[in-house]
């Protein structure tokens, strides 16, 4: 896509996809819904990758096998606040599962936004097959798989490199890792040998790369640049985001705002202000405007119906 | 005339030329080898994978999300139980996405003993697999429900897990594809490769071929009876039938029913036949504890209570982490005709 970067749109979509993850939070805290998990953190990478996809159904559209911290790029994507609200609070208006799944789980058929999975690494094993079909579509539609550090001990992540860079089959698929550098309380360097997760692509003959996830411009960029390769080259490119984790895990970890991490959004926000491009007191309606938008989006799915326990067998076949 | 080797490749070549089927893929699935049992061969759409088990099936998954209708061969059963979690998630991604994104995928895996296969090429899959929802599950025992299922499993736009019994792939039976050759040595003339060395050039001669098919979720009485039912599939329904035949000498009256489908299960088949008899023996080669036999045994207890004469018996495979090489440790690990023949005069005998 040539999209010129946007710095406003990106600032305006970061806010959002943050004022939802803390809605979220303070949802699973209270009554209005289980257990959270997400991305409050990783906006500055995740919203220019949904600004760069291709959007669609089909093969000549982006395939997106996400994880569960890719709420942002939904955001970014057109998701409208309410429809995650609506999963977290386990509704049957919930348009990804009715009321089946955790929060951060999309489906979004229309966008070829395929299931996203509790198990960490199974994306990266599905994600050639629908590369696979794409490269034989023709076009330049790609597939995007993302995933975290910890699941890249998985030996799916193994099988994606693998798979996607056998000869003349090259695979159009950008296989990213956003690298937190936890695994639920683990750090990465505690259980793992080496420090640069995309290095490993080399030994499959895959170019790689690896940016600083919590400056959108940089990250802009460099998706720009990794997604042109595969785009028209149609072949595998292995991008490396080094991001914050603002909530720790999930609930699991009490989801408290973590103080020692970079913060993407006041950061960004900081940069733009010093450079005349918004004002503080502008930031700040930004942000107060989506936390209105959550909070009326709340209110608007606890009116919403529970799904019917007599739907229990319905979709187990098409 | 076709063997099950035979059939598979024929249903598969329906499906690269009529059915959208774009990939039949696995270890040693393409050129040259066409299948460690032939069963691929001379197919334009059959193409090699990595050894990668978990990268199979996850291929398979991405491309029927991507619409394609994929073929993925597992090359024994024994080598698929590092893919459940996949298997699990091909068979919840229907639900989990509330419809909206179903998997039209076949997985294709040769299952059973009777080869000496040893620890690792005798494995039994039916009990694990049918414990995944969201699957339908085949295990066929002869030409023509290999063939019929087959082509009815590609049409289907759900995960289907297509088993058969390695046992039984080069025998040829009565069960035939309506309308192929009765010359077996024709047929093969036409679809069997020649050797490896003397293949290069070689291509096959497909037959017309049918477009026929056995619905997923039927089972067939073999041989009707009054006086016990004997439902097996796979490798044991052949036994069981000659078992029927030769008790008949006997004026016993045995009927067989070959499930075919395990999954979603013929229960009003069991019922009638089992409310008919009022004596049930399941025969399967999986180790019998958790068994799939176990399950069909639950289910008759609650539709036919009342009109059994006798405790329904299972007949599997015992209890042991694994098949031994030397044949009287095979057979007696795994059902036997004699077993059968045994079960059944005993179930015969036993006072109602």
């Amino acid at each position: 896509m040539t999209m010129a970067y946007n710095p406003i749109q990106i600032y305006k979509l970061m806010a959002k996809a943050r004022a939802l993850e803390e809605r979220l939070i303070k949802m699973s805290k209270s009554d209005d819904g289980f257990f959270w998990i997400g991305g409050p953190g990783e906006e500055a990478f995740n919203v220019p990758l949904g600004l760069l996809i291709k959007k669609g159904e089909g093969l000549a559209f982006d395939f997106l096998h996400f994880h569960y911290r890719n709420s942002a790029t939904l955001i970014a994507m057109g998701v409208p606040m309410i429809d995650p609200i609506r999963q977290m609070h386990c509704r049957a208006t919930d348009p990804y599962s009715k009321g089946r799944n955790f929060v951060g789980h999309f489906a979004i058929k229309e966008w070829n936004v395929m299931g996203v999975t509790s198990p960490i690494e199974v994306q990266y094993s599905m994600a050639p097959g629908t590369a696979w079909a794409q490269k034989r579509y023709g076009g330049d539609g790609i597939t995007v798989v993302t995933g975290g550090d910890a699941g890249s001990a998985e030996g799916d992540f193994a099988t994606c490199l693998s798979w996607s860079n056998i000869k003349n089959r090259e695979l159009p698929i950008l296989i990213i890792v956003t690298n937190n550098r936890y695994g639920i309380s683990t750090p990465f360097e505690s259980v793992h040998g080496d420090s640069i997760i995309a290095r490993r692509a080399e030994a499959f003959g895959i170019q790689w790369d690896v940016v600083d996830g919590n400056d959108p411009k940089a990250s802009y960029e460099k998706l720009q640049f990794a997604m042109g390769i595969v785009r028209e080259e149609r072949r595998p490119f292995c991008l490396e985001a080094q991001i914050s984790r603002l909530h720790g895990h999930s609930s699991s970890s009490g989801a408290n705002r973590e103080q020692s991490e970079r913060d993407c959004l006041i950061e960004f926000e900081k940069v733009l202000v010093n450079a005349n491009q918004m004002s503080k007191q502008e930031a700040e309606e930004i942000r107060k405007t989506y936390e209105g938008e959550a909070l009326d989006a709340l209110k608007q799915a606890r009116t919403e119906p529970l799904p019917e326990s007599s739907t229990i067998y319905e979709g187990v076949f098409k | 005339m076709a063997n099950i080797a035979q059939a598979i490749r024929l249903a598969l070549h329906l499906g690269e030329t009529k059915l959208g089927v774009k990939d039949i893929f696995g270890e040693d699935v393409g050129p040259p080898l066409g299948g460690v049992f032939t069963c691929t061969q001379g197919l334009a759409n059959a193409w090699n994978s990595p050894l990668d088990e978990r990268g199979i099936v996850g291929m398979a998954i991405g491309l029927a999300m991507a619409g394609q209708r994929p073929v993925a061969e597992i090359q024994f059963c024994d080598y698929i139980f590092n893919t459940i979690d996949l298997l699990k998630l091909a068979g919840n991604t229907c639900w989990s996405t509330a419809g909206q994104i179903n998997l039209p995928l076949v997985l294709m895996t040769p299952v059973g003993a009777g080869i000496h296969g040893s620890i690792y090429h005798s494995h039994s899959f039916e009990s694990i697999a049918t414990h995944i929802p969201g699957w339908k599950i085949i295990l066929v025992s002869n030409p023509r429900d290999a063939y019929g299922l087959l082509v009815s499993a590609i049409k289907d736009p759900n995960p289907v897990l297509f088993m058969y019994p390695k046992a039984l792939i080069r025998v040829q039976t009565e069960d035939q594809i309506p309308g192929l050759t009765k010359d077996p040595r024709e047929l093969s003339k036409m679809i069997d490769a020649p050797p490896l060395d003397n293949r290069s050039s070689w291509k096959p001669s497909w037959p017309d071929l049918p477009d026929f098919e056995i619905p997923i979720g039927k089972a067939k009485v073999c041989t009707e009876g009054k006086d016990v039912t004997v439902i097996s599939y796979g490798r044991p329904l052949p036994w069981c039938i000659e078992v029927a035949k030769e008790l008949s000498k006997e004026n016993y009256s045995i009927e067989v029913i070959d499930l075919r489908t395990l999954y979603p299960l013929d229960d009003e088949t069991i019922r009638t036949s089992v409310n008919k008899t009022g004596r049930v023996i399941v025969v399967n080669e999986d180790t019998e504890v958790t068994n799939f036999g176990e399950h069909i045994i639950r289910k008759i207890l609650e539709m036919c209570f009342y009109s059994l004469q006798a405790p329904p018996k299972l007949l599997a495979g015992a209890n042991t982490p694994g098949i031994g090489l030397a044949v009287p440790l095979e057979e007696a690990q795994v059902p036997q005709k004699i077993d059968i023949l045994n079960a059944t005069l005993s179930m015969l005998k036993e006072k109602a």
